[in-house]
């Protein structure tokens, strides 16, 4: 079975998030193709090739897919999936890990090929049988997939990186254009932070509404700088404005499943729950000792976050 | 520019949803249910760019079975002009609901359609992106701000790690994220008026739409609940607990 993986980058580096993908990929098949398109990518190709068990880096290099616009890659993505690979086969499944790239991408490419897309799977039964949450989380489908050709995008949290070294794949280019010029790259804002990335953190340290307002964030980073974790937000906390939305943890936000989460000032509304309950322990700080998040929480500690955080960061 | 939106019938977000004891689906009995979140951010969305004059004529699509009228008529609340009815039985897959409006935006020659990111039931995210896709348009999914500028769409996206400013050439479909505008609430007299505009009933096959299953749906069930683990009196006690029993620090 073909399999080809739509890997993620900005042109120099590879995501981490890719080789998420990659497991699950192999645990369906074991000839992956891995697609680049991108715009003088080369180093991110190099870095593709060495990633165990993959047999070939397909690039695609031109400045029209330099932003990664959804109209023009999805067609290059479409045209390849819908094509052969070696040995005249034909692509089984399409994979690319849930990030809001593949999120934006991909089932504009499962429309265009004219089959569904399977969202966000969490495992794997066999080749064309998966499950997926639904409902924020409170319910598990398992689902199959009719088409010939299946899309797929891969919760990262529930499967383990691969390897990026060890391997030594051919990195073959291939010339396709799709320069539609429906939509034009303006600006980008990035968070600059020195933490890790929140869905890659093996801690995570997340605020709730009972912050207060944006300032009292800080508090969290004592902490944080101590046991390198990430800094996350409940909706709640992003609605009344205190912080940014690429920060929330959430079914709306972003799933995170760290070795340990620390929810503080966040009361646990099902919502918040389904971004962070897959957690290895989880820890609620919260002053309302009825407070929904200490029936998932491994350790609860009732207190005012105002003592408690600086305690913590002294202690640790 | 007449605006077309999509809109779902979901269960209420407050609501925790229940597995049906035989494992073939949730249940919905007798469940309060509601306009879907996101497709609210996306009706107020259009609302305001005919309130400032970019829209003249906005349209409300729904696909489902009669109940979802009532959205609809949510929807004609808050201040949308017309609804659209497709009426087929609920749950349709992403992709043939993507088919069946395809279908009216052809008809009814919308330059922008605006969706919700996600329905809170299926979780797919897709829909917006599939459409966009049949009719060729451009799209601005996820966006937290959307402002015409000469004759293009100006969408700000909520990415991962941050925000990213793209200009779509019209039509485009834009699908809303969470910050894109807090949506009002209907005033009774807007609720009374919403009930004399007209909503059109029509069916796939009057749409000459033709629905293929894509996905079979084997079983729900509910997931593996986390217990309760222990109170801890101080700050001391959790480190020491993090450190010696659970070893994650």
């Amino acid at each position: 079975m073909a399999i080809l993986i739509c890997t993620e980058h900005d042109n120099s580096q590879l995501k981490p998030e890719t080789l998420h993908a990659i497991n699950a990929a192999t645990q369906v098949g074991d000839e992956l193709y891995l697609l680049i398109v991108g715009y003088q990518c080369q180093r991110v190709a190099e870095q593709a090739a060495k990633i165990q068990g993959i047999v070939k880096v397909l690039v695609v290099d031109d400045s029209c897919y330099q932003h990664h616009l959804a109209e023009n890659l999805s067609n290059v993505i479409a045209e390849i999936g819908a094509g052969y690979c070696n040995n005249n086969a034909q692509y089984t499944h399409i994979f690319a890990a849930a990030t809001s790239h593949a999120k934006n991408t991909m089932p504009r490419v499962a429309a265009l090929l004219d089959v569904a897309q399977i969202s966000d799977i969490t495992s794997i039964e066999s080749e064309d049988t998966f499950q997926r949450a639904i409902y924020a989380g409170n319910a598990i489908a398992k689902v199959k997939s009719l088409d010939e050709t299946k899309v797929i995008t891969v919760r990262t949290t529930a499967f383990d990186a691969v390897l990026g070294q060890g391997g030594q794949a051919i990195i073959e280019q291939l010339d396709i254009m799709y320069n539609l010029h429906l939509s034009e790259f303006i600006s980008e804002d990035l968070t600059v932070s020195e933490r890790p990335e929140l869905t890659g953190a093996k801690v995570v340290i997340s605020g709730g509404r009972g912050m207060g307002n944006g300032e009292n964030f800080t508090l969290l980073e004592g902490v944080a700088d101590k046991l390198d974790a990430a800094i996350g937000a409940s909706r709640a906390a992003v609605d009344a404005g205190y912080v940014s939305n690429d920060m929330q943890v959430g079914q709306t936000g972003k799933i995170v499943a760290p070795d340990l989460y620390i929810a503080v000032g966040i009361s646990g509304a099902i919502q918040h729950l389904a971004g962070m309950k897959d957690s290895k322990i989880i820890v609620a700080i919260n002053k309302d000792e009825e407070a929904p998040i200490f029936s998932v929480a491994d350790y609860g500690l009732v207190g005012d976050l105002f003592d408690v955080l600086p305690e913590l960061a002294q202690i640790l | 520019m007449k605006i077309l939106v999509a809109v779902k019938r979901v269960i209420d977000f407050n609501l925790k949803v229940r597995v049906k004891p035989d494992n073939s689906d949730v249940d919905l009995t007798n469940v309060k249910m509601a306009l879907n979140p996101f497709c609210e951010i996306a009706v107020e969305e259009a609302v305001r760019l005919k309130e400032s004059g970019v829209a003249s004529e906005i349209i409300v699509v729904s696909v489902g079975s009669k109940p979802c009228q009532e959205q609809l008529r949510t929807a004609l609340a808050l201040g949308v002009d017309r609804g659209i009815h497709i009426e087929t039985e609920d749950n349709h897959e992403s992709l043939n609901i993507a088919k069946l409006l395809a279908k009216v935006v052809e008809q009814e020659q919308s330059e922008l359609v605006i969706l919700g990111k996600q329905s809170i039931d299926s979780d797919n995210n897709q829909t917006g992106q599939m459409l966009a896709a049949l009719l060729g348009f451009s799209q601005g999914t996820f966006a937290s701000k959307v402002e015409q500028k000469n004759n293009k769409l100006i969408v700000t996206r909520e990415i991962d790690g941050g925000l990213q400013t793209i200009a779509l050439t019209l039509p485009a479909v834009v699908t809303s994220d969470l910050r894109l505008n807090e949506p009002r609430y209907a005033s009774l007299p807007n609720i009374m008026k919403a009930k004399r505009k007209p909503i059109d009933v029509t069916t796939p096959e009057k749409l000459d739409v033709k629905l293929k299953s894509h996905i079979q749906q084997l079983s729900v069930s509910a997931p593996t609940e986390r217990t309760a683990g222990v109170m801890v009196n101080s700050v001391q006690e959790l480190v020491d607990k993090l450190k010696n029993e659970a070893k994650v620090i």
